[in-house]
C-alpha cells in the first residue's frame, strides 16, 4: 500500500512539474508578489500632496510652511489662492490635505492669542488623511509649543515614554513578510489541493483511481501530500526573502516555523479537499477556493485587527486557520515565541484539519461509492 | 461566413447555451450573488481601520491620588479597554502573545513627582510593534489621555487654564470618516473583478480543454459571434451582481450615493468590459483552466486588491510599483466608485477614470478578437 501511495504522490507530483507552464504557475506568483506587496502594502502615508491656503502672509505662516515642506511626508506643496481653488484640488484628489490658515493667523501668534488653523481632509481617503493630517499636526503643535509665552506653557507634570517592541521603528514592512509567509502559500495548496481532484472528476480518470488497489484514504492522502509540499515549498521561498533580501529579524526556531507550515498545510489541504469532495469540476472547485480564500484573507487579521470586529466575525475568524497561522508565524519572526507560546495556535490549526479532513472523508466516500 | 460577420439567430442560441451553463452551474450564482454580498458584509462590518478599541494592559505600581485620578482617565476612554495588573512581568507574556497590544507602567514614585513638581514624572508605555498601525493609534491615545488628565488636575487645583494655538481638523464627503464608506465602494470593485475576469477566465479554457471548441470552430459560427456570445452573458451577469451591490450598500450597509446611477451604470460597463477583455484574453492565450484560473488571480485580482488604492494609498508606494498600478484598470473604478458615493458627479474625475477604463476595455477585447482568429492548427 505505501508503495501505491508513493506512486500516487510521485504522478500528482509529475503532473504538477510536468509543464513549464504549470512550474512557472507554482514560482512565478510567489516572486510577483514578493516584489509587490511588502511595498504595496503599507498603511504609511508618503510622498503625499498638501494644498496650502494662506490667507495671512505674515512671518508666523510662512515659517509653518516652510516647516511643512521639510518634512518627508510631504514633498508636494500646492499653494493655493481662493477658495474655490481649494475645493477644486480636494475635489479632483490633487491634494489628500488641504491647510488653510487664516488671516490673522500671524498677529496673533504674536500678541499671544491662540489661533485656529483649519485642515480639510478628504473624507474618500479618510485613513490616510487622517494620518497625513497627524503628521501635519505635529507640525504645527511644536511651532507652538516654541513660540507660547511661559504662562501659557505650564510644565508638563509627567509625559509618556514610549517604547515598540519587537519592531522599534514600526516598520511596517516587518508587519507584512510574516503574514505572506501564509497569505501566498494559501492560494498555492488550496489551488494544488482542490484542483486535482476536480481535474481528474473532469477528465474522467478519477473513475481509474477509484479502481486502483489505493483506498479512499489513501487517494486523499495522495492529494493532500502534493498540497502540503507545494506550501512547504512557497512557504520557504518567502521565508528566505524576508529575512536575507528584507531583512525581517528572525527570533524563533526554524523547526517551530515548519512545524506551523505543517500544520497550517494541513487545514489547508482540509479545505482544498473538502471543497472538491463537493465540486463536478475544475471551474467550481475554482471558484469554491477563492469564495473560501477572500473571505480568510480579509478576516485574518491581516487587513484590521480582529479585536475590532463585531463578535460573529470574530467567532467566525477563530476558525479561519489563516488567522492563527499569522499569529504563529509573526509570532516566531517577530517576538522569539518558544513551543508553548506557538501551540495555542499550532492546536486549532489540527483541530481545523481533523474536522475537514474528516467530513471531506466522508462525503469522498459517499460520492464514489455510487 | 466571413469572420466579423453576425447572424443575430446565431448569437442567440450560443447565448442561450451560455446563459444555461451559468445559471445551472452552482459555482457561478455562489461567486455572482452569494459572495459579492458575504464580501460587501465583511468589509461593511469587519475592516475598521480608523476607531480601534485597543486593549491595554495597565500595570499600578503606585496607588497614590494622581495615579488613580489617571487610570480613571485611561477607563473612561472610549478608545482603550484597560486590562490592570500588579505584575509587570506577567503583563510582558500577555502582551508578547497579543492578549493585550501595549503596557502602561505608573511607576511607584508617580504621584510623588507630580505633586512635587520637582522633574517631570515618566510613564512608561510598551506597544506591539507586531502591529504597527494598532502601536501608532495606542501611542497617540495616550497622549491624548494624558492631556486629559492635565486638564484636569488644572480645573481641580483652579488654576486658569490657557489655550494655545493649534489645528483644527474639517472632513469633507465623509463627515463622520467612516472606513466603512470608502472601503464598501472600494470593494466593489474586487467584486466585478472577480465576476468579470476571475469568472470568463476559465470559460474559454474550459472550452478548449474539453475539446468543445473544436467542435465550436467546425461550425458555422463566425469568429465575432463566439466571441459576443462569450461576453454577453456574462456582462448581464456581471451587471445584476453591480446593481445587486449597489443596493446592498445603500440600503443595507447604509453607505450614501451621491452620484447619480446612470453614471456608476455607465462607468460599472466600462470596468465590466475590461475586465471581460482580460479574462477572455487570458483563457484564450492559456487553453488550460488551472493556468488561466492562476493567472487571472495575478493580473487581475491581487492588483485589484492591493495596487487600487482601496485599502492602501497609492501616493505612499514606490515610484516603480505606482507606475504599474497605472496600468490597473481597479484603479480607475476605484477611484470613480469612491468619487460617485462620496462626492457626487465630479465630472473631471469621472471623465478622466471612464477614459482609462474606455480604452482599456478596447485594448483587452481587442486583443481577444485578434487572438482568437487563430484557428486549431497552431
Amino acid at each position: 500500500m505505501m508503495h501505491a501511495l508513493i506512486t500516487l504522490i510521485k504522478k500528482e507530483l509529475q503532473a504538477l512539474f510536468s509543464t513549464p507552464e504549470s512550474r512557472r504557475m507554482l514560482i512565478m506568483p510567489v516572486i510577483m508578489q514578493l516584489l509587490v506587496f511588502p511595498f504595496a502594502a503599507t498603511l504609511e502615508v508618503k510622498n503625499s500632496t498638501l494644498a496650502i491656503y494662506n490667507q495671512d502672509g505674515g512671518a508666523a505662516s510662512i515659517e509653518i510652511i516652510q516647516r511643512l515642506a521639510a518634512a518627508k511626508a510631504f514633498p508636494n506643496l500646492v499653494m493655493i489662492n481662493s477658495e474655490a481653488n481649494l475645493q477644486e484640488n480636494i475635489d479632483d484628489q490633487k491634494a489628500l490635505l488641504a491647510i488653510r490658515i487664516p488671516q490673522d493667523f500671524s498677529r496673533q501668534i504674536a500678541t499671544g492669542q491662540a489661533a485656529h488653523i483649519e485642515a480639510v481632509i478628504d473624507g474618500r481617503r479618510s485613513n490616510s488623511a487622517q494620518i497625513a493630517y497627524g503628521y501635519a499636526l505635529q507640525i504645527v503643535q511644536q511651532y507652538v509649543i516654541e513660540q507660547a509665552t511661559p504662562a501659557q506653557l505650564q510644565t508638563a507634570p509627567a509625559q509618556i515614554v514610549v517604547q515598540h517592541l519587537y519592531n522599534p521603528n514600526l516598520e511596517y514592512r516587518w508587519f507584512v513578510l510574516p503574514s505572506l509567509v501564509a497569505i501566498i502559500t494559501t492560494i498555492g495548496c488550496l489551488m494544488v489541493t482542490a484542483l486535482s481532484l476536480a481535474r481528474e472528476k473532469e477528465e474522467g480518470t478519477f473513475e481509474q483511481l477509484l479502481v486502483s488497489p489505493l483506498t479512499p484514504g489513501y487517494i486523499m492522502l495522495g492529494k493532500a501530500v502534493p498540497g502540503i509540499l507545494v506550501a512547504l515549498l512557497q512557504g520557504s521561498i518567502i521565508a528566505a526573502a524576508a529575512v536575507f533580501v528584507y531583512r525581517v529579524p528572525f527570533t524563533g526556531s526554524v523547526w517551530l516555523l515548519y512545524l506551523t507550515m505543517l500544520c497550517y498545510g494541513l487545514s489547508l489541504s482540509g479545505f482544498g479537499l473538502l471543497i472538491s469532495s463537493v465540486c463536478a469540476n475544475q471551474q467550481q472547485a475554482f471558484l469554491g477556493v477563492f469564495g473560501f480564500m477572500s473571505p480568510a484573507v480579509i478576516l485574518s487579521g491581516y487587513m484590521a485587527p480582529i479585536e475590532n470586529m463585531p463578535p460573529l466575525l470574530q467567532a467566525i475568524a477563530s476558525v479561519n486557520p489563516l488567522t492563527h497561522a499569522i499569529v504563529a508565524i509573526k509570532g516566531l519572526f517577530l517576538k522569539g515565541f518558544t513551543f508553548s507560546q506557538t501551540w495555542p495556535h499550532l492546536w486549532p490549526l489540527l483541530l481545523i484539519a481533523s474536522v475537514t479532513l474528516t467530513l471531506a472523508y466522508f462525503i469522498f466516500i459517499r460520492r464514489s461509492g455510487q | 461566413m466571413k469572420p466579423h460577420q453576425v447572424s443575430l439567430r446565431h448569437l442567440v442560441a450560443l447565448c442561450k447555451k451560455e446563459s444555461y451553463q451559468i445559471v445551472r452551474d452552482p459555482s457561478s450564482i455562489l461567486i455572482a450573488f452569494v459572495l459579492p454580498v458575504v464580501l460587501l458584509f465583511i468589509f461593511g462590518y469587519g475592516i475598521n481601520l480608523d476607531t480601534n478599541k485597543v486593549r491595554l494592559g495597565l500595570v499600578m505600581e503606585d496607588q497614590g491620588a494622581e495615579a488613580v485620578r489617571f487610570a480613571d482617565v485611561l477607563k473612561g476612554s472610549p478608545f482603550l479597554e484597560v486590562e490592570s495588573g500588579t505584575s509587570r512581568s506577567a503583563m510582558l507574556e500577555m502582551l508578547q502573545t497579543g492578549r493585550v497590544r501595549g503596557m502602561l507602567v505608573i511607576g511607584s514614585d508617580f504621584s510623588g513627582k507630580v505633586k512635587n513638581h520637582r522633574e517631570s514624572a515618566a510613564l512608561q508605555l510598551l506597544t506591539d510593534g507586531a502591529e504597527p498601525n494598532t502601536a501608532n493609534f495606542l501611542s497617540s491615545y495616550l497622549e491624548g489621555c494624558l492631556q486629559v488628565w492635565q486638564e484636569q488636575r488644572t480645573l481641580d487645583q483652579g488654576l486658569p487654564v490657557n489655550a494655545l494655538s493649534t489645528m483644527e481638523p474639517r472632513y469633507w464627503f465623509n463627515p463622520t470618516t467612516v472606513s466603512r464608506n470608502f472601503l464598501v465602494p472600494g470593494s466593489i470593485s474586487v467584486i466585478m473583478t472577480v465576476i468579470g475576469a476571475l469568472l470568463t477566465s476559465l470559460v474559454v479554457a474550459r472550452e478548449w480543454e474539453r475539446g468543445t471548441m473544436e467542435a465550436l470552430l467546425s461550425t458555422s459560427v463566425t469568429k465575432t459571434e463566439l466571441l459576443l456570445s462569450k461576453i454577453l452573458p456574462y456582462y448581464v451577469l456581471g451587471m445584476v451582481a453591480m446593481t445587486l451591490c449597489v443596493l446592498v450598500t445603500t440600503l443595507l450597509l447604509d453607505v450614501p450615493l451621491h452620484g447619480s446611477f446612470w453614471i456608476l451604470f455607465i462607468v460599472s460597463s466600462l470596468f465590466l468590459g475590461s475586465g471581460l477583455g482580460l479574462g477572455l484574453f487570458v483563457s484564450t492565450v492559456t487553453r488550460n483552466q488551472f493556468v488561466a484560473a492562476q493567472t487571472a488571480l495575478i493580473v487581475a485580482f491581487l492588483p485589484a486588491t492591493m495596487l487600487s488604492g482601496f485599502v492602501f494609498e497609492i501616493a505612499s508606494m514606490p515610484l516603480p510599483i505606482q507606475g504599474i498600478s497605472y496600468l490597473i484598470p481597479a484603479r480607475y473604478f476605484v477611484s470613480a466608485l469612491q468619487t460617485l458615493f462620496q462626492a457626487g458627479d465630479v465630472w473631471h474625475v469621472i471623465l478622466v477614470n471612464s477614459a482609462f477604463l474606455l480604452v482599456s476595455a478596447l485594448f483587452w477585447l481587442g486583443l481577444t478578437a485578434l487572438k482568437t482568429a487563430r484557428r486549431l492548427d497552431e
